[in-house]
């Protein structure tokens, strides 16, 4: 059962080759037996899971026809809602906290049949871009152990690349799915905000969040968005995307220029642009265009996610959930004792951030001023969006870095430098693996415009379709 | 720029309660994080509207309902501190 896919997965099981309970159990096992290396996991749902493959198996005994997730293993972020589960956030403060309701996305992965293996770890509250953050220890990248994962999601891309799981859940806020793809090795696609509902998603930074799949491959990624995707009453954000898939022909590719000036390795920027031509060769018309407010969009962002996140964050007072406080002599002691225990130093450091830029005498020149970059960055996109059908850049300006490498909080933010801009717009982006530097993945990140995910999509396939010629 | 003095009044208005030495670290930290947002101010946006959001949706609204009871149960067991049917708090007045 090695190196399944979903879509293999799938016919092994109408075949009767193997049942859903043994599928299960092998990827359980191989998780219990390798989450000492990689601790890709922070819990493992081992009677749900089999008793979900068991449902299934009883269904195929009866004769009865099953979905294309049916019975096919997943793991999930964990900072996701799965009822009865306990979803962590990677905090102690929420380290015991049982959630009380499934996710949208669960609910909906749950009546297609998908078996839950667990939850994966990640950096606090979704906060990092190494998974070094998480109060339940360092994930390690599956390629390589002595380099991160990438993050946030970085457990649940380790999971996929370490072949725990048949795919799997991450969140995305400024590339937190696309990131740890790029770095393990495999797909990642960050939806339309709004394609995918949020309802119990533990929020970050609410205008930004998206969840999303990370899988083996691009048909995978494609058959879980399309089972995820959808208005949902519980999130007012979320709307129906009316893209129909279709043959799109010959697309004209932009590829700005912006995205290979300094900062990229000089190897991640050859493998990209030597990878861009292949586009050409397929046929589509390939040119440079420019973004010049890109240089601006991490400054943006870390205004505007630090400022949603320290109202979001707020809620966690040690009164609804959590662990019990220390008393303290008033209230407001009680609630500082509580989250100076329960926060680490990066969740920290996010809240004050954003609790100064939204103090008085400080919003109009920090806050206000994000939100017209960032009105200018949508615009500057929806206009090259005319002329170009797609975007070509690198995911990451480098390859996976050494744990413990980046220990300045600002040079950690700068690997996500390529990313975020398609957070602070709305757009959906995937990052396909495109080549490697010594044995290290390289992403190439694919853009398109707002809610033409298919679209983005549909490229990826074709591009994966190619390199495994 | 940012002292010791003001992520002391941050930290309380987060509700964080920190010690000198943390107060010391995370004024350099968030020092150098407000440096890098500064350059901000080197883009012109007299003519550029605020945006908070990304989907143009509008005035979502739901009916005025209230959810079933029957989770009550479940969400108060996850109370650290909880009496009958209610959650229990400090005392907030002498």
């Amino acid at each position: 059962m090695d190196k399944l896919t979903i879509e293999k997965a799938h016919k092994g099981l109408i075949k009767k080759e193997f049942s859903a309970i043994e599928l299960a159990e092998f990827y359980l096992n191989k998780i219990k037996k390798e989450n000492e290396k990689y601790n890709d996991f922070i819990s493992i749902t081992e009677d749900l899971a089999l008793k979900q493959a068991k449902s299934v198996d009883d269904k195929l005994s009866r004769g009865e026809k099953i979905g294309d997730l049916e019975g096919i293993p997943m793991a999930i972020k964990d900072n996701i809602l799965i009822d009865d589960c306990i979803t962590t956030a990677g905090s102690k403060i929420l380290e015991n906290y049982g959630a009380v309701y499934d996710a949208a996305v669960i609910k909906k992965l749950r009546g297609l049949g998908v078996v839950f293996l667990g939850k994966t770890n990640l950096d606090e509250f979704a906060m990092g871009s190494s998974t070094e953050n998480s109060a339940f220890g360092v994930v390690k990248n599956p390629v390589d152990v002595e380099r991160v994962p990438g993050g946030s999601s970085g457990g649940s891309a380790a999971a996929v690349a370490a072949d725990h799981c048949l795919g799997a859940l991450g969140s995305d806020t400024g590339g937190s799915i696309r990131q740890p793809a790029a770095f393990c090795g495999v797909i990642g696609f960050k939806p339309s905000y709004g394609a995918v509902s949020r309802y119990g998603l533990i929020a970050m930074a609410s205008s930004l969040d998206q969840i999303g799949p990370i899988a083996k491959n691009v048909l995978d990624a494609k058959l879980i968005f399309n089972s995820i995707k959808g208005k949902d009453k519980m999130d007012s954000t979320t709307l129906d995307i009316n893209d129909k898939e279709k043959d799109y022909g010959v697309l004209k590719i932009g590829v700005p220029k912006e995205y290979f000036q300094e900062g990229i390795s000089s190897e991640v920027k050859n493998i990209i642009e030597k990878e861009i031509k292949k586009f050409e060769k397929m046929g589509h018309e390939v040119k440079e265009v420019s973004l010049p407010s890109t240089e601006y969009a991490l400054a943006v962002y870390y205004i505007i996610m630090p400022a949603e996140a320290s109202a979001n964050l707020a809620r966690f007072d040690g009164i609804k959930y959590g662990k019990k406080g220390n008393s303290g002599e008033n209230l407001i002691d009680f609630y500082s004792n509580v989250r100076a225990a329960g926060f680490g130093d990066e969740v920290r450091r996010r809240i004050m951030l954003g609790t100064y830029t939204l103090s008085a005498g400080y919003k109009e020149a920090y806050y206000k001023k994000a939100q017209a970059v960032r009105g200018l960055i949508k615009k500057e996109l929806e206009n090259v969006f005319k002329s170009v059908d797609i975007l070509l850049t690198p995911t990451t300006p480098s390859t996976a870095f050494k744990i413990g490498e980046k220990e300045d909080p600002l040079s950690m933010y700068l690997s996500d430098i390529y990313t975020v801009t398609v957070n602070l717009a709305g757009l959906p982006a995937i990052s396909v693996p495109c080549g490697r530097v010594d044995k290290l993945p390289v992403g190439l990140q694919i853009i398109g415009p707002q809610f033409k995910d298919n679209l983005v999509l549909s490229i990826a396939q074709s591009y994966e379709q190619l390199r495994n010629l | 720029m940012i002292n010791e003095k003001q992520v002391k009044h941050i930290a309380k208005l987060a509700r964080i309660k920190l010690t000198e030495k943390e107060e010391e670290k995370f004024a350099k930290e968030i020092s150098s994080i407000l440096d890098y947002i500064d350059k901000l101010n080197e883009v012109d946006t007299k003519n550029i509207s605020p945006i908070s959001q990304v989907t143009g949706l509008k005035n979502m609204v739901r009916d005025d309902s209230s959810p079933k009871k029957e989770k009550n149960e479940k969400i108060l067991n996850q109370a650290p501190d909880k009496k009958d049917n209610y959650f229990k708090v400090p005392k907030i007045l002498d």
